[in-house]
């Protein structure tokens, strides 16, 4: 639902500032959203001063560095460090990405203010709880679909109909394009959302699919499908340099040829 | 209700179960045609509704009367009127779905803003075919 302001309860409070140590050098600020549903408070900010003379130089890095030099209470989720697991996406500077592969030095203004992903039940810091957004993946059933008896070899299909899974397989579901798209915001729990959106494409255009019809079928809603109004915000920010608003344009073409 | 306490009343119901909801209602693209068709003959419509309206802002009230009862102007008018209340009622039924979660709400205000597009297109279509049919010396 439509939520402009946030709940008493959830509103960010000033919290902990911790200084830079004596005789640092290069000081950068870090205002990291801090909140723990254990202690029962509000959520809130600290400040991290950090000698960045010794910090790699990914904000992930950087808050890995916090994390063991300075607080170690600080939660955040990290896999790979290098763009291809999805699970560092964060809000940095405002902006939905990936902490391992976006530089700090990059980020403008005074400090690097960090949150998690927008408007998702917050579990610890900087992890959201995205068990909806990963039930929404499964809900488009992922997977290929037949009748046909399995053949003997693989499932054939010409290298061009292969390339057109490029710029959709690469997703890696890190959540950054659903959790800006304003309309996921509002209705996220029954908007499927762009990154469900994009996989829900890759599977309607696979050659060597036999369920497209249904496919459809459980996409034709006002809601699932129809909430997408085109923002572009997910393009804009997908760290992979994905579009799901244009998938999203591609399944909704291809309700429409479908019918006429 | 905050995210987090929807996180905490729901928690019972499996994740795939919250996701899939009531299924898809196997509707949305007849009116994702209305919103398209209605917006490309809103084009040439308000084209000519323009260049219409500025050529008649000085002219005097019976010039004006005598130029809505042209038949094609009143045809053209009335298409234009039908065209820009099927567009509005659509784009403003998806702004209602966006903003109110409320069932009965959201129903209510869907169904008003149907009867009130409805209604006028009604009262503008007899009003400009009583001025086309009462005008004698148009034709
Ligand atoms: S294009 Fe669609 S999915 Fe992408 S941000 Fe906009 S509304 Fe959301
Ligand atoms: S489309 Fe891009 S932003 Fe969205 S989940 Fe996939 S990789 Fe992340
Ligand atoms: S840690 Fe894997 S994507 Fe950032």
């Amino acid at each position: 639902m439509v939520e402009l302001a946030l709940p008493k309860n959830s509103q960010v409070k000033s919290g902990k500032h911790w200084p830079a140590p004596a005789g640092a050098k290069k000081v950068k600020t870090f205002k990291i959203y801090r909140y723990d549903p254990e202690s029962g408070g509000n959520p809130r900010w600290d400040t991290y001063d950090v000698d960045v003379d010794a910090v790699g130089p990914m904000v992930l890095d950087a808050l890995l560095y916090i994390k063991n030099n300075i607080d170690p209470t600080l939660a955040f989720r990290r896999s790979c460090r290098e763009g291809v697991c999805g699970s560092c996406s964060m809000n940095i500077g405002g902006r939905n990405t990936l902490a391992c592969t976006h530089g700090w030095a990059e980020v403008p203004g005074k400090a690097v203010q960090i949150s998690p992903l927008p408007h998702m039940p917050v579990v610890k810091d900087l992890i959201p709880d995205l068990t909806l957004f990963y039930a929404q993946y499964a809900s488009i059933e992922p997977w290929l679909h037949t009748d046909t008896p399995e053949p003997q070899t693989e499932w054939k299909q010409s290298p061009e109909d292969r390339e057109k899974l490029d710029g959709l397989y690469e997703c890696i579901l890190c959540a950054c394009c659903s959790t800006s798209c304003p309309s996921y915001w509002w209705n996220g729990d029954k908007y499927l959302g762009p990154a469900a959106l994009l996989h829900a494409y890759r599977w309607l255009i696979d050659s060597r699919d036999e369920a497209t019809g249904d496919r459809l079928d459980a996409l034709e809603d006002p809601f699932k499908l129809y909430r997408c109004h085109t923002i572009m915000n997910c393009a804009q920010v997908c760290p992979k340099g994905l579009n799901p608003a244009k998938a999203i344009a591609e399944i909704k073409k291809m309700m429409v040829e479908r019918v006429v | 209700m905050s995210k987090n306490d929807q996180f905490q009343v729901q928690q019972f119901r499996t994740p795939l179960s919250r996701a899939r909801g009531m299924g898809a209602s196997r509707h949305g693209v007849s009116h994702f045609i209305t919103e398209r068709v209605s917006g490309l003959a809103l084009a040439p419509l308000t084209l000519w509704g323009a260049y219409a309206a500025l050529k008649q802002v000085r002219a005097p009230h019976d010039v004006v009367v005598q130029w809505m009862a042209q038949p094609v102007n009143a045809v053209l008018l009335s298409l234009l009127l039908i065209a820009a209340l099927v567009h509005l009622q659509s784009a403003v039924q998806v702004v209602i779905e966006d903003y109110i979660e409320r069932f009965t709400t959201k129903t209510a205000l869907v169904i008003g803003n149907l009867f009130v597009c409805v209604l006028a297109g009604a009262v503008g279509v007899f009003s400009i075919l009583k001025v086309a049919l009462t005008v004698t010396g148009a034709h």
